[in-house]
């Protein structure tokens, strides 16, 4: 077990968030969330990567309490994740966003950046090596000097995955990563998800709406609803699960997309 | 990556920022020494030195980092009449130069005032720098305000530091090398400083604060850490000004000072270097040609021209002067 979620509530004003959120990721495991909009399935990443404190319950990894622990601490254990409106450094060449992602793992300290040390030099080429190497990957090498503000709506889903995963996490929270892309894409997407997962031997969590990926590449599917999970198994069980088809899928959802 | 060896490591690197320098440096001196430029024009070339060094401070707080700050010349200020106190007494203590000689006290007086300015940085950093955009900028704006007021009363603790009635007695210590090699040093550390993980963690900061803290960077302590920074370099042109003109008033550390320093790098490009330094010159040298340029009784038609000139520059060049081009010496070194 990776990630443990127990008993997990949000509440904002009288809203409830979350609500008692129980659920556990087994290490190299494909999860997806599927759920209706503003069923809490962004606030439950928000409160595993540390942006908010969960009320109640606790988030767990690899048995250390992360609910008290500030974003980039959380970041720092190994959870890196996109976000579902794209925020990349939007100024910062292509180059630069995945090299940000290397930042906790830099071997130099202030001094010999001034001085401009070997040190500083051999890490730098390091950097820059390994960032070129994940732009490779995402076949993206030939865009690397441009702002990321430039670059297509479907390039820039894939630079926010490739400096997700430049910062070499064991668990990756993908929110809505098909968002936007044609069936095409998604299809590409798809093999690209399982491709990464294999390569870096991840774990995945992901957030989506297209039943096509959740249904296609997911091991297992959490479903929320007003803050809960309402249920919970394999993508086939939740397909016919009628709490499913009622809250979320609704009727001749068995036909979509 | 170009090159190999000796340039790219200290001090070899930091050549390609100092000669340029160095040579501004000798040709001034030469120019003033055989008095071929008038020493008037000489002194308002110092004053955009250090103004450039206060302005390259701001670019770090705000061009980089993305930190709304109006209060930079509070800070210019601590530094300006922290380094003339302790000048000023330095050289009533040890006048003839017993102790220290007078340039290297001179020089331990500004780095004084630059750490005053810093650790001010720090304190009134760590409980505003918690707020964010406009918010900060108000904050830093209220900041600006209380400090012209310790100014104003300054005398009532400290009768030397002169209150309403400005400080004076302050010896002239400023000079070409001093400001043209205050400002090299001010470059080359903020060059190196951006052109590596920390400039990165800054600049992730000013494009997205939650994304750069998801990428494992403490964005809090990198936000103290690049207002501090710029505060100190702020701190340091405030004790150049001091022993420049000789002579400081608490008019000359207020609002309206802290919004002349927030143009220029605005005006130059936010986070470029050459930008604020380009702009600096220009700023200043713009406000003093126009006193030759104008008659005397339309002096004061300057700050309509400025305004005007300003406006229509951010509607023709809102990414700045510069954008985002940097002289050859300053670009990035090693990493690109």
């Amino acid at each position: 077990m990776i990630l443990e979620v127990a008993g997990v509530g949000k509440r904002f004003g009288g809203i409830r968030a979350l609500d008692g959120v129980d659920f556990r990721l087994d290490r190299g495991e494909l999860v997806g969330i599927i759920g209706p909009n503003g069923s809490g399935k962004t606030t439950l990443f928000n409160v595993i990567t540390g942006i908010y404190r969960p009320d109640q319950g606790a988030v767990t990894m690899e048995g250390e309490d992360l609910s008290a622990l500030p974003p980039h601490a959380i970041a720092r254990r190994g959870i890196a994740r996109t976000f579902q409106n794209i925020r990349l450094f939007r100024e910062l060449t292509v180059t630069d966003n995945v090299r940000i992602a290397h930042h906790p793992r830099i071997r130099y300290g202030p001094a010999a950046a001034l001085l401009r040390t070997d040190l500083f030099h051999r890490e730098e080429r390091r950097t820059l090596e390994q960032a070129e190497e994940f732009l490779a990957i995402f076949s993206l090498q030939g865009r690397r000097k441009e702002p990321a503000k430039n670059l297509p709506y479907g390039d820039q889903r894939k630079l926010e995955i490739a400096r997700a995963l430049a910062a070499r996490p064991k668990l990756l929270l993908l929110d809505e990563p098909a968002a936007g892309m044609n069936p095409s894409e998604v299809g590409k997407l798809m093999e690209f998800l399982s491709f990464i997962r294999e390569r870096f031997s991840l774990t995945v969590l992901l957030i989506e709406h297209r039943m096509r990926l959740v249904m296609g590449i997911c091991e297992r599917v959490i479903v929320m609803d007003f803050g809960q999970v309402i249920a919970r198994g394999l993508p086939a069980e939740i397909r016919n699960d009628p709490r499913v088809i009622e809250a979320y899928l609704g009727q001749g959802a068995r036909d979509k997309d | 990556m170009k090159g190999k060896g000796g340039k790219k490591t200290f001090p070899g690197n930091l050549s390609r920022v100092f000669l340029p320098f160095l040579g501004i440096t000798g040709a001034f001196l030469l120019l003033d020494r055989y008095g071929v430029v008038n020493p008037y024009w000489i002194q308002i070339f110092q004053l955009a030195c250090v103004v450039a060094i206060s302005g390259m401070g701001l670019n770090v707080i705000y061009g980089y980092t993305g930190l709304f700050s109006l209060g930079h010349a509070a800070f210019y200020g601590v530094g300006a009449y922290t380094a003339a106190l302790l000048m000023k007494t330095y050289v009533a203590a040890y006048g003839g130069g017993a102790f220290l000689p007078m340039q290297a006290a001179f020089f331990c007086c500004l780095l004084a005032g630059g750490l005053t300015a810093a650790l001010l940085g720090v304190l009134v950093g760590l409980p505003v720098l918690r707020l964010t955009s406009d918010y900060l900028g108000i904050a830093t704006l209220g900041f600006g305000v209380i400090m012209k007021v310790v100014f104003d009363n300054a005398d009532s603790v400290l009768p030397q530091l002169g209150g309403a009635r400005g400080m004076t007695g302050i010896a002239r210590m400023t000079s070409i090398p001093w400001v043209v090699l205050g400002l090299a040093a001010t470059t080359a550390v903020v060059r190196n400083l951006v052109d590596s993980t920390f400039g990165r963690a800054l600049l992730a900061i000013r494009e997205d604060e939650i994304a750069a803290s998801a990428m494992g960077i403490d964005t809090f302590r990198y936000k103290v850490i690049g207002f501090t920074v710029g505060c100190g370099f702020a701190g340091l042109a405030g004790g150049l000004y001091a022993h420049l003109y000789t002579f400081l008033h608490p008019s000359n550390f207020d609002f309206s000072k802290s919004i002349d320093v927030l143009m220029i790098v605005v005006l130059g490009g936010m986070g470029n270097m050459t930008g604020t330094l380009f702009a600096s010159f220009c700023w200043i040298f713009l406000l003093e040609g126009l006193r030759v340029l104008l008659p005397p009784e339309y002096l004061e038609f300057r700050w309509v021209m400025i305004p005007v000139l300003l406006i229509v520059t951010m509607l023709l060049r809102p990414q700045g002067l510069l954008g985002l081009r940097e002289l050859p010496f300053l670009r990035s070194g090693a990493s690109r």
